[in-house]
């Protein structure tokens, strides 16, 4: 049987985020947290994988308590297991040491239900919105990496390829590669269902087992939170829009307005007239 | 000698790290434009810094792509040819960069923010280690000594900025969205090296295959227009298009939409502009019965020359225009259209006559 890990991440709806004009910060009260949703359509399509292979599903985090809430939520619509990643010294994780406190995870998974054959995240977080931990975890755990995926074509569990299609800025790559494979996921991957009233009973009971750095063989604590993080927030501000001396074009009919416009300089030497 | 409490914290000696990389993304033999954007970023910073700008180029039989590398400003081009290499795969792809990597010791390295681009760079960034800036729409230097790469991007649905800093590691990483910084003009009488590399790695070894490659034919490329057309809720409905499509034509350029426009389907998604979708710099962007919304002007806000209409003299979009025009679009546009056929007719009919 195939096992399945599918990062989720929960975040702030970003989409309700404003800015307080006053002092130019962020108003988080009252922000909504959600699973990420690019990690549900790869749950999803994880899930869909179970039905059509058999499969076992894990799904990890790596957050605050509070993260409960979205890893019941996996377990509403059909992951076999939900685990919170959670340890006060794993704060302040930049993508570099998200990746690595993720891969831990990852293996100690293999540990317990078996070697792990896929693993899905989103294409990129709403939040952090950088699309880096799954090429990160990809690149630790040395699995073959598929980012942007669209669509799970076919898994043959005999040979151990799969074959996807990766959806691109200019176009459609159908690819095929080993497992054990990383997946990026579109949102294209795979619908949504809804919980089943069963799903809803297991994840109502469900406690999510909590792995700390304690729970791991070795940690290397220069590689997790602050200190394993390379990058750092500078400076944030509030872009000011970009105002332009504007000139207004008037003129008593449109035509005498379309003869104006056209008539600048500017204009002209944009357009090539010149 | 110790460093006292309070003083400057030790930095590493970064000394052996000089100069900017670019990678230069290609999709059959057909180079990317905003790996000219990086290079014209790049070269800005690299002045300031006085380092050289490196690109690398890797694909099969792609040294014209090496030789116009140093026409849009490269010093000096690493160049990986092969037949496995015709295609971007993830594991030759960035086996070679972190060979490149290692061995020239560039100070800061900038992908563009595409499919292939955070791809390769996520992988890299991950095995050096070193710190990764994704999707930034400003990037800039500190002069020596520090040479920090001041790496901004939008953060939360665009509605801050910030910066962000890689002090202890080296290479300085950073994907860069396309559109947003501007190539330097193709100058063909600029020189610069080219060294090959080697590849080492066979077919044999590299696990995934790609069956095929579907191109997006009409896809528009709006980052590329010179001219865009764009228009807003005030169209009305679908057919509003059609007649920015009309003007659009007359000035040899494409057409635009906001998000409200591509959720009621009256245009595809690959029309939207803003922050979730194209980012735009084109020479003449018209904006017809557009607000003017930030998630919007984000994505157009670096055109040359922008022209405003709408019928609210009050709309937020005349801040950022060149020129308004205070009214109904439906009268405007095909008053537009009429006057640029006309002098299109004078043009054509002028230049077969002698000129004083
Ligand atoms: C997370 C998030 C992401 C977003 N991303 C994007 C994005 O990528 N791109 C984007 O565009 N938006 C985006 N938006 C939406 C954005 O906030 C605005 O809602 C949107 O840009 C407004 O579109 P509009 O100007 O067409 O419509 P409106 O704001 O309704 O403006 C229509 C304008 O047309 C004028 N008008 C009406 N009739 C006429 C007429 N006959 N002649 C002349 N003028 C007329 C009106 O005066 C008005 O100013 C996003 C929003 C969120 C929350
Ligand atoms: N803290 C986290 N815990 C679990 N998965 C994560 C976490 N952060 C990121 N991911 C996964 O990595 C993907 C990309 O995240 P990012 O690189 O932050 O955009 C997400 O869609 C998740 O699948």
């Amino acid at each position: 049987m195939l096992h399945i890990v599918v990062c989720i991440k929960q975040v702030p709806d970003s989409r309700e985020i404003r800015i307080d004009p006053n002092n130019n910060t962020l108003i988080r009260q009252g922000v909504p947290s959600i699973v990420n949703v690019y990690d549900l359509h790869g749950l999803a399509a994880a899930l869909r994988i179970k039905k059509e292979y058999g499969a076992r599903v894990t799904v990890i985090t790596m957050g605050p308590p509070p993260a409960v809430k979205s890893l019941k939520e996996c377990i509403s619509l059909g992951a076999d297991e939900a685990i919170l990643v959670s340890d006060r010294k794993f704060a302040g994780a930049d993508t570099l040491a998200t990746s690595y406190v993720l891969t831990k995870a990852i293996q100690k998974a293999a540990e317990e239900w078996g070697p792990v054959d896929m693993v899905f995240c989103g294409k990129q977080t709403l939040d952090g919105d950088t699309g880096q931990v799954g090429p990160g975890i990809a690149c630790r755990l040395h699995l073959e990496q598929l980012t942007y995926v669209g669509k799970i074509i076919q898994i043959d569990l005999k040979k151990r390829r799969v074959r996807v299609l990766r959806y691109l800025e200019d176009g459609i790559e159908a690819v095929e590669t080993n497992l054990p494979v990383l997946i990026t996921a579109l949102k294209e991957i795979s619908p949504v269902h809804r919980a089943s009233l069963s799903g809803m009973i297991r994840a109502a009971r469900y406690k999510p087992p909590v792995w700390t750095t304690a729970s791991f063989s070795h940690v290397d604590y220069n590689q997790i939170g602050l200190k394993g993080s390379p990058t750092i927030v500078g400076k944030t501000w509030v872009p000011k829009v970009r105002k332009v001396e504007g000139e207004e074009i008037k003129g008593e009919t449109p035509e005498e307005i379309a003869i104006q416009l056209f008539n600048k300089r500017n204009v002209q030497e944009q357009l090539g007239w010149l | 000698m110790p460093a006292k409490k309070g003083t400057k914290e030790q930095m590493p000696d970064w000394s052996q790290y000089r100069g900017i990389l670019v990678f230069v993304e290609q999709r059959n033999r057909v180079p990317k434009s905003v790996s000219w954007q990086l290079l014209g970023i790049g070269k800005k910073m690299a002045t300031k810094l006085k380092a050289p700008l490196i690109a690398l180029v890797i694909g099969d039989q792609v040294g014209e792509i090496a030789q116009e590398a140093i026409y849009y400003g490269a010093d000096r081009v690493y160049l990986c040819e092969g037949p496995e290499l015709k295609d971007y795969r993830t594991y030759p792809y960035s086996r070679i960069t972190l060979n490149l990597i290692r061995e020239c010791k560039p100070e800061i390295c900038l992908f563009g923010a595409t499919a292939t681009g955070r791809d390769l760079a996520g992988a890299i960034a991950t095995h050096l280690p070193t710190g990764l800036t994704a999707d930034t729409t400003q990037l800039d230097v500190e002069p020596p000594p520090s040479r920090l790469l001041l790496a901004s991007r939008p953060a939360f649905s665009e509605k801050m900025m910030a910066t962000i800093l890689c002090k202890k590691y080296r290479p300085q990483m950073a994907t860069a969205r396309a559109g947003v910084f501007e190539a330097l003009p193709r100058d063909p009488s600029r020189t610069g090296e080219i060294i090959r590399i080697k590849n080492e790695i066979r077919e044999s070894e590299i696990a995934t295959k790609i069956i095929e490659f579907i191109e997006e034919k009409g896809k528009v490329h709006l980052e590329e227009a010179d001219v865009i057309v764009a228009g807003g809720r005030g169209l009305g409905g679908p057919e509003g298009f059609k007649l920015l499509k009309e003007l659009a034509q007359e000035l040899g350029g494409e057409i635009g939409a906001t998000r409200p426009c591509v959720d009621v389907g009256w245009i595809s998604h690959d029309y939207q502009i803003g922050q979730t979708g194209a980012t735009v710099r084109p020479k003449l962007f018209i904006a017809a019965g557009i607000s003017g919304a930030v998630q919007h002007t984000v994505g157009m806000q670096n055109s040359e020359v922008i022209v405003a209409i709408n019928k609210d003299p009050d709309a937020p979009i005349f801040q950022i225009a060149h020129y308004g025009i205070v009214g109904d679009l439906f009268q405007i546009i095909p008053a537009l259209i009429r006057e640029a056929k006309k002098r299109k007719a004078a043009k054509q009919h002028g230049a077969s006559l002698f000129r004083s």
